[in-house]
């Protein structure tokens, strides 16, 4: 086998696609086969992208837009395994789902919650891929619109609207912003194309500076929505503690791979040339600062698990911005592997989280209390989790702020590198605080909690691989090379 | 083979709690694994040759090429006896860890708590890599979490998240120091080989930048509770129980110090220099401010726990002086104030059994009901104090003798000597608060509801006999123990000539 990048997107497309058309011409009860046909379909391709060769050779038309390097290959498998797990979430999540859906049937509304998350997943792999504006921005839509219908899912739930209409209007505003952008670089460079973009900069005279730095800071506000970076961060807690669970977990981890990856593509150009480079290293550590105590400071005091995520994914943000106010040739790896640390460990919590309401009834901190009795192995993984993500050695979250400090000491980023440290201790605290709700506190009721083998299995592996990767990041850092 | 013992004594813990965890017999296999970790030690101390004296039975494996990241594993004669150390006090801290049907909640978490943390001291004294010598003593942070919080006493929530944050931070500190170091080698030999890493020092290849060794200080400093970030350290020891308390204070604490002879001095000793007086002036607050509280304590176990804080004053004396001889008695120190606080802590857990209570004023007269708690408290009390015939003893002299080997000007003190006479007095602050601490507990007029208490059962009694053989082998044998330390001082460290 050897095929290119473009052929996981078109698998992807076609699987959408007999998703819909199932849902649509099928009348069978039980609407959850779609997603197990979803399940095994995206983890078909996500076996196959293991397969494919990076493509880097300018062939054909879609070569100026398109580009199959090791990068986008890398956070094709990234979007892959991301959409996996959370349509095995999703598949936990059924009953609570359709306990807020309008009832003309048990199943009614199911089958397309198991197809958007594959088109989303579709628009997160064309975005790794993208190195045109037009193509980045198009490809932005396609999840930024698919993730509109999603966040707002549950219709009977008021949260889940209410976080619907916030995340349509600030990322309709965002994309403004965006689109605004390209318009002045447009303008700057006369180039969409991102390397020629980096050509045209390059050689800008000092007096386009001022138009240049315009044209970088709506880019900024228009990619610092999507990764929830500070000041634009202010939707997240809200939408994610609407939002299906499943679809928080997607949002946390797909959505802001996908807008990192935008940034370090959009920003290389902007990194490399002379005239905004230090502007553009000033800007990423102001906001790398800012994200840094906004995040962690207000993560403390929470009660509820999903806005403590919410918090902490902004918090998390702040630890990648570090590594970009860091530039450096090493930091698309640090960038990557910090992305996937936090991809294995978010998408646990969330995991055992969702298993966990549908037993309990609620997200609370306090719903978790006694789980060390209640459920071992599902204490256990989510401690593991929270251990990664506060960052204790032998887990990839560790490794990851590992590689994130050396680069910021590397860079003498000594005002990130101070307030790193504090909010680090700052994340023991409130990381720990679902710990010892479920060991130290005691629960009311001592029922088993159950989870599907699936569940289990899943657990796992993702113990597993958070482990290995904490030990051993070498399988990550040679699949950028 | 023999080079695979360092990892053995790493694995077979982890694969203990594992066990356990999964349903083995929880002190059954514990103990088991502590007596074979111990055997393995002997092994090892045995086996080293002390006439080749540098690292022995390594070994190493690649993880990041980019990164120049190995495990590593090797021993010499310091870390040998921290080896011992951990080896001997996690034998007998689960010994005398409670039965697990006598827990409440989480029996089989709870010894697999204990053995996660000695697998975190191992890995930390056996490693030759920096990256995993510092992830490994992390290790041991989240087990000490769950075990105060979980099965602490007293104001057991305020003292784990106490515990946890302050070491988390001072971890997070020592992480960017070591860093910073690393990034200040030249691109072509940066790597976190700790031998490699000496034999670059030893060329003259290290930067030597003030700053970067004060936060390499200061992240070891607060894992060791220098102070003033000593704050952390009482309230935990007090809340912990007694085995958590054992391990921790007898053994990971030393890890910071270790540390300091491992890493921060042989790397950067001109930088070293450049803080003396600053060390000089917080090892005196450890001696005197910390030894004035503990005498004003009211409870037992948080007088031990002040206490331990304030040994670490004369072993930092000894990093201090920088000579072979200060060197040398801070390393015999560690061991032998690691036995003894153990062994107090040990003693001290089995009366909070018995009375429910450590308040010196609920105390008294316990030697009557409980004869062998009473004595052999007694006997570590004196080794606390460093009485002549105990390691203690034997490891603060040399320490006195190199601090003041530093002579001042003319007739005036140098500030070392200073810093030695502050000590010395510090001995007499001891031997107040343990003879205090020793009165109110067990001599004097026993209440009658303490009148039939049960003395220490007989199947435990081998644990604190054992801590005690040591120090007093250490004691009058010191040679045995110095014998290992010596050489590696002499190799590791480019002391400057007397």
């Amino acid at each position: 086998m050897n095929f290119a990048p473009l052929t996981l997107d078109l698998a992807v497309l076609a699987l959408g696609l007999v998703l819909l058309l199932l849902e649509a011409f099928d009348n069978a009860k039980e609407k959850s086969f779609l997603g197990w046909i979803s399940v095994v379909g995206i983890a078909a391709i996500f076996g196959m992208s293991f397969f494919a060769t990076t493509q880097t050779a300018a062939t054909g038309q879609l070569a100026q837009f398109y580009t199959g390097d090791a990068l986008a290959l890398f956070f094709k498998r990234f979007a892959l395994g991301t959409t996996l797990l959370v349509l095995i979430m999703a598949l936990e999540f059924r009953p609570v789902l359709s306990a807020y859906i309008p009832a003309a049937g048990k199943n009614a509304g199911l089958g397309e919650f198991f197809a958007l998350p594959v088109f989303t997943c579709l628009g997160l792999m064309w975005m790794a891929s993208a190195i045109d504006f037009v193509m980045i921005f198009v490809a932005l839509e396609l999840v930024t619109i698919s993730f509109y219908i999603q966040v707002g899912y549950m219709r009977r739930s008021g949260a889940s609207l209410e976080a619907g209409v916030k995340y349509l209007i600030l990322g309709a505003l965002s994309t403004g912003f965006f689109v605004y952008g390209i318009t002045w670089v447009f303008g700057v460079t006369g180039q969409t194309n991102l390397a020629k973009v980096g050509e045209a900069l390059r050689a800008l005279p000092p007096s386009g500076a001022t138009a240049a730095y315009f044209a970088m800071a709506l880019l900024f506000v228009g990619l610092g929505f999507k990764i929830a970076a500070a000041p634009f961060q202010l939707w997240a807690p809200d939408v994610y503690q609407g939002a299906p669970t499943p679809i928080t977990a997607f949002l946390s981890v797909g959505s802001k791979a996908a807008g990192f990856v935008v940034l370090i593509r959009v920003l290389g150009p902007f990194l490399d040339a002379h005239v905004t480079s230090a502007k553009a290293q000033l800007v990423l550590a102001a906001m790398a600062l800012l994200t840094l105590v906004y995040g962690n400071l207000t993560a403390m005091p929470q009660l509820n698990l999903k806005r403590l995520l919410g918090y902490s994914s902004i918090a998390h943000a702040g630890y990648l911005l570090v590594a970009l106010a860091s530039w450096n040739a090493a930091t698309t790896a640090t960038v990557s592997f910090y992305l996937t640390g936090y991809l294995l460990m978010t998408l646990l919590a969330f995991l055992v989280m969702i298993v966990v309401q549908r037993a309990t009834g609620g997200d609370n901190i306090a719903h978790f209390n006694g789980l060390g009795q209640r459920a071992p192995f599902l204490a256990f993984g989510m401690t593991m989790a929270m251990l990664s993500l506060a960052g204790v050695p032998f887990t990839a979250g560790f490794l990851g702020k590992f590689f994130v400090f050396a680069d910021a000491v590397n860079a003498r980023q000594w005002w990130l590198v101070g307030v790193g440290v504090i909010t680090v201790g700052a994340g023991f605290y409130y990381y720990l605080k679902v710990v010892r709700a479920m060991y130290w506190n005691v629960a009311k009721n001592t029922e088993p909690v159950t989870a599907s083998r699936l569940t289990h299995a899943t657990i796992g592996v993702l113990v597993f691989l958070i482990v290995l990767f904490g030990v051993y990041p070498a399988p990550i850092l040679n699949a950028l090379k | 083979m023999l080079n695979s013992l360092p990892i053995l004594l790493i694995v077979l813990p982890v694969a203990a709690a594992i066990a356990i965890l999964l349903g083995a017999c929880a002190k059954k296999t514990a103990l088991l694994a502590t007596a074979v970790n111990l055997a393995l030690t002997l092994a090892l101390v045995f086996g080293y040759d002390q006439a080749k004296a540098g690292y022995q039975f390594t070994s190493s494996t690649l993880l990041a090429p980019q990164w120049k990241l190995s495990f590593a594993l090797g021993v010499d004669g310091l870390s040998l006896i921290l080896l011992l150390l951990t080896a001997i006090v996690a034998f007998a801290a689960v010994w005398v860890a409670p039965r697990p049907e006598k827990l409440e909640r989480y029996p089989s978490l709870y010894y697999a708590c204990l053995l996660f943390i000695v697998a975190g001291a191992t890995g930390a004294f056996a490693s030759l890599d920096l990256f995993f010598f510092y992830a490994f003593h992390e290790l041991a942070l989240i087990p000490t979490f769950l075990l105060i919080g979980i099965w602490g006493s007293g104001d057991r929530l305020t003292a784990a998240w106490k515990i946890t944050i302050y070491l988390a931070l001072g971890s997070f500190v020592l992480l960017v120091g070591l860093l910073a170091l690393y990034m200040s080698l030249p691109d072509d030999v940066r790597t976190f080989s700790i031998p490699d890493l000496q034999a670059l020092a030893l060329q003259g290849g290290i930067p030597q930048t003030p700053w970067i060794y004060l936060t390499i200080l200061l992240g070891f400093g607060i894992l060791i509770s220098l102070f003033p970030f000593h704050t952390w350290a009482p309230s935990a020891y007090a809340s912990a129980p007694a085995p958590a308390a054992m391990l921790h204070a007898g053994v990971l604490k030393k890890f910071g110090l270790y540390g300091l002879l491992r890493v921060g001095l042989p790397l950067m000793p001109q930088a070293a220099q450049h803080w003396t007086n600053l060390l000089l002036l917080l090892l005196v607050g450890n001696i005197l401010y910390v030894g004035l509280v503990t005498i004003a304590q009211k409870r037992l176990d948080t007088m031990l726990g002040y206490s331990s804080v304030m040994h670490m004053g004369y072993i930092f004396l000894g990093i201090a002086a920088f000579n072979p001889l200060g060197l040398t008695g801070a390393a015999m120190l560690m061991f032998a104030h690691g036995l003894s606080i153990a062994t107090l802590f040990a003693i001290a857990g089995a009366v909070r059994e018995r009375t429910g209570s450590l308040e010196f004023a609920k105390l008294g007269g316990l030697a009557k009901p409980m004869p062998f708690l009473g004595f052999t408290f007694g006997l570590a009390a004196f080794a606390a104090i460093g009485l002549p015939g105990f390691a203690n003893f034997a490891s603060e002299l040399p320490i006195f003798f190199g601090a003041f080997a530093h002579a001042g000007k003319g007739l005036a003190f140098s500030y070392y000597q200073a810093a030695g006479i502050v000590a010395l007095w510090g001995v007499v602050i001891s031997a107040v608060y343990m003879l205090r601490g020793y009165r109110a507990t067990f001599l004097g007029e026993a209440p009658k509801r303490w009148a039939a208490l049960p003395d220490l059962s007989c199947c435990l009694r081998p644990a604190i006999i054992l801590l005690l053989a040591v120090l007093l082998v250490g004691g009058f044998r010191p040679q045995l123990v110095l014998n290992l330390v010596a050489p590696t001082i002499k190799a590791v460290l480019p002391v400057p000539a007397q």
